[in-house]
């Protein structure tokens, strides 16, 4: 009896060693990993470049950090000064343009700080401001959160000076559309995790459109002269995919309800 | 080894309960009573999940049972002859082991992951392993979690027996190992409790393993942390059923072995 069951103890530990041909370990933002794309992207990429990607669903501070530590091989992550710094810094190889999406102010559907009518997305703060509406913020130094406290210095706003209207919750972009859900706040969200989201309660999209508003996604291979177990010939065989026709047709031709959420707009040859 | 991933979650999505149709469903129930939908929901979503023997489910449950029990097998190796060796022994940092593993019992496991974390990325002591992100990581966070609860509870149950045995034991004039093993046979009993509680917290646990483990898709996502991706969707159905599938599975477990103990039969208690 006991003998068998440390048989089976020892399978049962062995079984998780034995895995899949190729492996490579890529760090993603939730708000990619939430619009649904990776379920798309993914089966693709195991069945092309027999290559199983494992995804890591962090912030892009998080994700920033796991590159630099080098327990990734790539990131793919949508804010373009850590980006450009984390390369500068030396952590990355290089920063490669892949696809955009954009940013959406989601509000309580009776919009009380009069959003909609905006004609900025600047305007459209300051009115939110203005009211004392509640709004939730990520919080979580994620790209999100990044875009949103630079869409706040653009409106001539700084963000640790409010009241307690505004509530930065530092979480993921799907729990703070909870939070905002069950406050019935103003939240700024990408168009993918909200068109995705499955509990949006009383809350609608009010404001969107304005081009600060795009989300820029990039990848960026680690550095393998920084950490040498980095598995540079996979990371590139993803980026020639990524940036190819084929993922091209993939990411253009998705849609949420009818609604197209990437742009592809990578340079078909890298510098 | 498995269907490709993610092709069952999404059938199931966009199949037998759409997220679509249940999104609909929280924008007009939401003012009111949408708790209680939301458990029902959850309860026919697990139903279903378990009927149909949805292969993912199958999967992430199954690495749940075997991290845990794995964590648990290695713990009590640990903890039991630990836990025996308090008892019969008698050394200057005896009490002051038994008082810092009643205080470890509480220990975070966040932290705890924080910390194994840490020393296992690659830019830490141990990340040469390149043992951040497997399952294996889960483990050792578990073990971490679980051997101060285990060896404390143990501790009291073979404290009681050895007040018992002292006598008899130091008269027949036995050795140390044999004092150790009598007592872990004859509390056995109240041993497999202490195992039992250990599981309990391993099988629940989210946040040590959510750090360590990092939730990947088919390489370490357990029930706990698939039930936090889908309630950071808001898709709180599915994250319901998963929790539903947890509790039902814990329950087994503990009855299994309660059955293979043979505890509560004939006249034994």
């Amino acid at each position: 009896m006991k003998q068998t069951l440390l048989l089976a103890f020892l399978a049962a530990i062995t079984a998780g060693i034995a895995q899949a041909a190729d492996q490579m370990r890529m760090a993603v933002t939730t708000s990619f990993h939430n619009s649904g794309l990776a379920d798309v992207l993914l089966p693709e990429i195991a069945k092309d470049l027999d290559l199983e990607v494992q995804l890591l669903v962090v912030g892009t501070g998080q994700a920033l950090r796991l590159g630099e530590a080098g327990d990734v091989d790539a990131i793919l992550v949508h804010s373009r000064s850590a980006e450009e710094a984390f390369v500068a810094d030396g952590f990355g190889t290089h920063r490669r343009e892949i696809m955009y999406n954009d940013f959406i102010i989601v509000g309580p559907s009776d919009d009380p700080a009069g959003t909609a009518t905006a004609e900025t997305a600047a305007e459209a703060l300051q009115s939110i401001a203005a009211s004392n509406a509640a709004f939730v913020s990520r919080g979580d130094d994620s790209g999100t959160h990044k875009k949103e406290l630079s869409l706040w210095a653009d409106a001539d706003l700084a963000a640790d000076t409010f009241g307690e209207w505004y509530r930065a919750v530092g979480a993921g972009m799907g729990a703070a559309l909870n939070t905002a859900s069950g406050l019935n706040a103003y939240i700024l969200s990408d168009r993918a995790s909200w068109l995705n989201f499955g509990n949006k309660g009383d809350l609608a999209m009010l404001f969107s459109g304005d081009p600060v508003l795009f989300n820029q996604y990039a990848y960026l291979p680690v550095n393998p002269e920084l950490h040498p177990h980095v598995k540079t010939d996979l990371v590139s065989k993803l980026e020639t995919w990524l940036t190819s026709d084929r993922a091209q047709a993939l990411i253009d031709g998705y849609t949420i309800d009818g609604e197209t959420l990437f742009v592809f707009n990578a340079e078909p040859v890298s510098n | 080894m498995h269907d490709p991933p993610a092709t069952s979650w999404r059938l199931l999505r966009t199949g037998l309960v759409s997220p679509r149709k249940t999104g609909h469903f929280h924008a007009k129930q939401a003012k009111g009573g949408s708790a209680i939908v939301d458990l029902w929901e959850g309860l026919r979503h697990a139903f279903w999940l378990v009927v149909t023997f949805d292969a993912e489910l199958a999967d992430i449950a199954l690495r749940s049972l075997r991290v845990t029990l794995t964590a648990l097998f290695i713990a009590c190796l640990i903890a039991l002859p630990l836990a025996a060796l308090l008892a019969v022994r008698r050394f200057r940092w005896r009490r002051a082991t038994i008082a810092m593993l009643n205080a470890l019992m509480g220990l975070p496991p966040v932290v705890v992951g924080l910390i194994v974390y840490i020393f296992l990325s690659r830019s830490g002591p141990f990340g040469a392993l390149g043992l951040l992100f497997t399952p294996t990581a889960m483990i050792i966070a578990q073990v971490i979690i679980i051997v101060p609860l285990i060896a404390s509870i143990a501790h009291q149950s073979l404290r009681e027996l050895w007040a018992e045995y002292h006598d008899l034991l130091i008269s027949l004039n036995v050795t140390q190992m044999q004092k150790m093993c009598t007592l872990l046979w004859d509390a056995r009993r109240a041993l497999l409790t202490a195992a039992l509680a250990g599981f309990g917290r391993g099988i629940g646990e989210v946040g040590a393993i959510m750090i360590v483990g990092g939730n990947i898709d088919n390489a370490t996502r357990v029930l706990t942390t698939a039930i936090a991706l889908e309630t950071g969707k808001g898709e709180f159905a599915l994250a319901l059923a998963l929790g539903f599938v947890l509790i039902a599975l814990a329950l087994g477990v503990n009855l299994l072995i309660h059955w293979i103990g043979q505890t509560e039969r004939d006249s034994r208690w």
